[in-house]
């Protein structure tokens, strides 16, 4: 019995093995991208995550779209002109069909605003808040015009604000477009099963055919990152993003495989609660030189080696190096205990001074905290590191239950959109409360303010009003995108807003 | 018999109700507000979370807001997820199968495994296959999940090539490649559960071996086969199936870091992304669910255990 219990394990081993393995890829040109987290609801309108951006860029064609130097482009639009600061003159591409075969016009661009910027619970609500109407001058114009003038409006519709629905399928579908999304992207919704598996086809009318070399899509949810790298070695899925830098250098002897790292849009920095209730009435809150002495205690390079291999851009400003409003003699300042140490007492204060830093509960950030501990201790800090379930730290960061807090931001292609709301004193995500009439006079002129080289300077002014003097908040690193693509697959296009963009695309 | 089984499902009435109640109670214990992720990085608008608030009757008091989802539950309406808007019920209705069918085969290779494990190591008490035996259901027992199935992917997926490293096949779409799908994560969960059962079925089987009638049995000169597998196994099973209940229970509800690691879109890995995102119905609406399964589990075991021992039918 027991021989034969052994003989017919052994040939359900061989099945297995034989038979039933890993799928060779079904259809020729079909891509399978590894997702690191399941995105939410396919909708423009209603959508927030970034995943979610990562299956629109298949889905849903936009006005604009930005290029590898962040520059705008036209997509669905062929150009625009200002009429004057507060009219925006947009034309539109002719021929362009969508999914369910109806046309693409002035009409659905101005019916696409209008619900983006009025349906209920739209998140794309406050982009779209500087938007006084939409109307169709003709079936291929478009006139937009605004409250103020507004240097970010044309990078809002180079995202989800840009994208153009099938006014017939939204109307029809109302709250429900999101499950079966109608756009005038390049692939067409096939079917989703939540947490497993998004996927979409080519779509046979697409205005660019030339560029389309693929039959199908499969977005696959797989969070664990151990588990995302497994399936692009074994050949699972040909493409997985938003790796660890740890990744990089196991793969790198392997050449099936290609390694891609775009820096991003965002950055990771440190909140400071310096007006946000009690928590705030502290040494370390009231006092801008014991926070000089904190930020001088700390040698970004250095964590950025221990704890990400140095694999990211160390920094001193929200902006990123590769887009144009980076300011680029704005630069972290070196690493002085000595120097921390003489503010501390000039500062009149008790040393060590108790700092209470509060992040997010993950592996490498908890490593971040634990490097700045010990950095700032030598300067006379004692920091206590307070880390937290994600959700449970962004609330207690809007209530002000924090003193400091490490956070990272995704990050916009316009600078306004990576500094406004944060540094503001009107800011939705000021949870520090910082406040200081000049930063925000700064921050209101560099918002309306057209000309490239005058608005690069407001932020250079604010960086010294708001960073400098003030050390209302610290910046520490740009963050890389890191992505792992099966040597088959040709084509792909790095661009640091992190996203996939399936023009070009091709499997060998 | 009838009147019991009236009784027994007469109490499950009020335990569901309870059950109901905690599951809301403890869910408005957990920090961090709903509002605030579901606006995501519209967090600091104020009309944002205000709208939201409203839509999804969080302004209103806990009474009322329970009330309106037992209303609805009461209906068959789990309500929708706030994160994807897809209706509770077709989510239950379309994960239960994959959990159930994972934990299926996770406990059919615990059955297989243990319990014959628990018998030799009894019927062979201090010799090296009962240590052999001890061996294997510790390994099972203290072998973190996450990291045997990590171990597994990188020899059968990576190495070997033999079976997809993540994901799920329906078992009606392409039976072997359903199980190509889930052996792995099977595996990966029944040894834990294995060695549970081999340690039950072994002290069982040696309460059961050293009882008067396995010794009238052996000197009435029935062969030891017999002995064991007749008389002593019968008795011994009623506990291991009580714990066999409860471990398939535990599957169904608990294969969380199983899921998260094959990708395996099941119940865990639906109800821990539910509450990150605090996605407050699909939170509730999984528990509830889950607690009905285990409610009727335990019925089951009731009606196992008359089914298996013809004393308790008398009493």
């Amino acid at each position: 019995m027991r021989r034969h219990f052994v003989a017919a394990a052994m040939a359900v081993g061989v099945a297995l093995g034989t038979g039933l393995a890993a799928q060779p890829a079904a259809a020729q040109q079909h891509l399978r991208i590894a997702l690191r987290e399941d995105p939410d609801i396919l909708d423009p309108t209603l959508a927030r995550t970034y995943v979610g951006r990562i299956v629109f860029a298949s889905l849903c064609d936009k006005l604009f779209d930005i290029n590898e130097q962040l520059e705008v482009v036209p997509m669905l639009a062929t150009g625009y002109r200002w009429e004057n600061p507060t009219t925006l003159i947009i034309t539109l591409r002719d021929g362009v069909r969508f999914h369910d075969g109806e046309r693409m016009d002035a009409a659905a661009v101005v019916y696409s605003l209008n619900r983006h910027a009025t349906f209920q619970g739209s998140f794309r609500r406050s982009e779209l808040a500087g938007m006084e109407k939409a109307e169709a001058v003709d079936p291929l114009t478009v006139r937009i015009t605004l409250r103020a003038p507004s240097a970010a409006f044309l990078s809002v519709l180079t995202d989800r604000s840009g994208m153009i629905l099938s006014p017939r399928a939204a109307e029809a579908a109302g709250r429900e477009f999101g499950l079966r999304p109608v756009c005038a992207g390049p692939f067409r919704f096939v079917e989703r099963v939540a947490q497993s598996r998004i996927v979409v086809e080519r779509f046979a009318d697409y205005w660019n055919p030339s560029v389309i070399h693929l039959d199908r899509i499969t977005y696959l949810p797989i969070p664990d990152n151990n588990a995302r790298i497994a399936n692009v070695q074994s050949g699972a899925v040909e493409f997985a993003e938003r790796m660890e830098p740890d990744h990089v250098e196991m793969v790198a002897r392997n050449n099936r495989l290609r390694v891609v790292q775009v820096p991003e849009l965002g950055y990771q920095g440190i909140t400071y609660n310096l007006n946000n209730g009690a928590r705030a009435q502290t040494p370390f809150g009231q006092n801008p030189r014991v926070r000089e002495a904190f930020e001088l205690a700390i040698d970004r390079a250095a964590i950025n080696q221990v704890v990400y291999g140095g694999a990211y851009t160390p920094t001193a400003q929200a902006v990123p190096p590769a887009n144009p409003f980076h300011v680029r003699d704005f630069q972290p300042e070196a690493r002085n205990v000595a120097r921390a140490r003489q503010l501390l007492r000039e500062a009149g204060v008790q040393t060590p001074v108790r700092v209470e830093l509060t992040v997010p509960n993950n592996p490498d950030l908890r490593q971040v905290g634990e490097v700045i501990q010990a950095m700032v201790r030598e300067a006379g800090f004692e920091l206590r590191i307070n880390a937290m379930e994600f959700a449970s730290s962004l609330q207690a960061a809007t209530r002000g239950e924090f003193e400091t807090y490490l956070l990272g931001w995704s990050g916009r292609v316009d600078p306004d959109g990576n500094i406004y709301t944060f540094v503001h004193s009107r800011g939705p995500a000021n949870d520090g409360k910082y406040s200081n009439p000049e930063a925000d006079r700064l921050l209101d002129a560099a918002r309306v303010e057209l000309d490239a080289d005058r608005r690069r300077q407001l932020y250079a002014q604010l960086n010294q009003v708001a960073l400098r003097q003030d050390r209302a908040r610290m910046y520490l690193w740009h963050r890389k995108n890191i992505f792992i693509h099966s040597a088959r697959l040709q084509g792909y296009v790095p661009v640091p807003d992190g996203m996939i963009r399936v023009q070009g695309l091709r499997l060998n | 018999m009838g009147i019991w089984l009236l009784r027994r499902v007469g109490q499950i009435i009020p335990t569901l109700l309870i059950l109901s109640v905690m599951i809301f109670g403890l869910q408005q214990l957990m920090p961090g507000d709903p509002a605030l992720i579901l606006a995501g990085e519209e967090r600091g608008d104020p009309q944002v979370l205000a709208q939201i608030r409203a839509e999804l009757l969080l302004d209103r008091p806990l009474h009322e807001q329970y009330l309106a989802w037992m209303g609805r539950v009461l209906q068959g309406d789990f309500g929708f997820s706030w994160r994807i808007r897809v209706p509770v019920s077709e989510l239950i209705l379309e994960k239960l199968p994959v959990t159930f069918q994972l934990g299926l085969m996770a406990f059919i290779i615990a059955v297989l495994i243990g319990v014959p494990l628990g018998i030799l190591s009894a019927v062979r008490k201090d010799q090296p296959a009962d240590w052999a035996a001890n061996g294997a259901a510790l390994f099972g027992i203290s072998m973190p999940n996450f990291w045997l199935g990590i171990l597994m992917i990188l020899l059968f997926s990576v190495q070997l090539g033999w079976l997809p490293p993540s994901g799920y096949v329906p078992i009606t779409e392409d039976f072997w490649q359903s199980i190509a799908t889930t052996i792995m994560p099977a595996f990966v969960l029944g040894t834990g559960v294995a060695g549970v059962l081999m340690r039950h079925t072994r002290a069982a089987m040696l309460g059961a071996m050293s009882q008067d009638y396995v010794r009238t049995a052996r000197a009435k000169g029935l062969r030891e086969r017999v002995v064991v597998w007749k008389h002593a196994l019968r008795n011994a099973l009623i506990p291991v199936v009580t714990l066999g209940t409860i471990e398939f229970g535990r599957l169904l509800s608990g294969a969380v870091l199983t899921e998260q690691i094959f990708s395996i879109p099941g119940f865990g890995k639906l109800v821990v992304d539910a509450v990150f995102n605090r996605d407050y119905p699909v939170v509730q609406g999984v528990v509830l669910a889950t607690a009905i399964i285990f409610v009727l589990l335990s019925l089951l075991a009731d009606i196992l255990y008359m089914a298996i021992n013809p004393r308790l039918r008398r009493a």
